[in-house]
């Protein structure tokens, strides 16, 4: 078992070019999807700052 | 069919439509992702030639298809807004650009880590490699025209032109391989021909290259809603619905 998962994390040898092309991958559809996300929240908020008189972020 | 279409180039009808969308798309896509990475880690057998180095073509050949697709969208949303003075084209071009930039510069990186154990190098100016890294300083000369001009319409403009001009670059990256001698190998799926590939190799690619599709347009949507936010924010609509969210939210 712990042979079987050495030998898959080694990737035959080419472990330091699998595991960052994957990591990179991750990374980028992970931190787009944070910012966009995180950006229409700001701005929703932002928004309805200017827009609602009174208006208090919870 | 033109008066659904007609309806859905309004902001308001576009932003609606989006925020139903966006959760679908984003289930689907992470759902896919699951599939396809099991598939293609687990599943999928290492190459004859190339052993288990070949796996970095599930996260390569997605995104370098995607920065093609993301050109085209932000094209095809310039196209909408220079020709027919469309709103809409500039949110959808304005929204693709980040993406497809981030996604090329991916395409660019993946295919340096899978070059330099196969080809012994990161980098050679071949065909195919310098047309996908102008495809990149296409995308951010788009970037750089949008933030260095303030006024909205003549930002969309420049960036619209810049955009639809660069389009000849995508058949350029397609046909790379074919016109030229390169290093890079030819494509893997072509119209006319069968897959040069494995079934079981296949399968998860193309599994992998429609996940990266639909996140890619639930992104777009996310971003389209920013950007229509930020342009419609005096509309009635967006106050309403600024109301409805800010109700919904319980936040008064």
């Amino acid at each position: 078992m712990m042979a079987s998962l050495r030998d898959f994390l080694v990737m035959g040898g080419y472990a330091s070019f699998v595991w960052p092309a994957y990591g990179l991958g991750v990374l980028v559809l992970g931190l787009n999807g944070v910012l966009a996300l995180r950006r229409e929240r700001y701005l929703l908020r932002e928004m309805a700052k200017r827009n609602l008189p009174g208006y208090r972020v919870a | 069919m033109f008066k659904t279409l007609h309806k859905y180039a309004s902001p308001m009808h576009f932003f609606a439509l989006a925020r139903a969308l966006t959760p679908w798309l984003f289930g689907i896509s992470l759902v896919l992702f699951g599939v396809g990475l099991v598939w293609g880690l687990f599943l999928a057998p290492a190459d004859y030639q190339q052993g288990e180095s070949f796996r970095i073509i599930y996260v390569h050949v997605p995104s370098a298809w995607l920065s093609m697709f993301a050109y085209l969208v932000m094209a095809g949303g310039g196209a909408l807004s220079l020709v027919w003075k469309i709103k809409l084209g500039d949110v959808i071009a304005r929204a693709a650009a980040p993406l497809g930039a981030s996604f090329t510069a991916l395409a660019l990186v993946t295919g340096a880590l899978w070059g330099k154990p196969m080809w012994g190098t990161w980098w050679v100016w071949d065909a195919r490699l310098t047309s996908e890294l102008l495809l990149l300083f296409l995308y951010l000369g788009y970037l750089a025209l949008q933030s260095a001009i303030e006024d909205r319409r003549a930002a969309a403009r420049a960036g619209a032109v810049l955009a639809v001009v660069g389009i000849v670059n995508i058949p350029i990256i397609h046909y790379s391989v074919v016109w030229w001698s390169t290093l890079h190998q030819p494509a893997t799926i072509t119209k006319m021909g069968a897959p040069t590939m494995a079934t079981s190799m296949l399968i998860p690619l193309l599994i992998m290259a429609f996940a990266f599709q639909l996140f890619f347009l639930a992104l777009l949507l996310v971003r389209a809603r920013c950007e229509i936010l930020e342009f419609e924010q005096r509309a009635q609509w967006v106050k309403t619905l600024l109301g409805a969210s800010d109700q919904s939210r319980g936040t008064r």
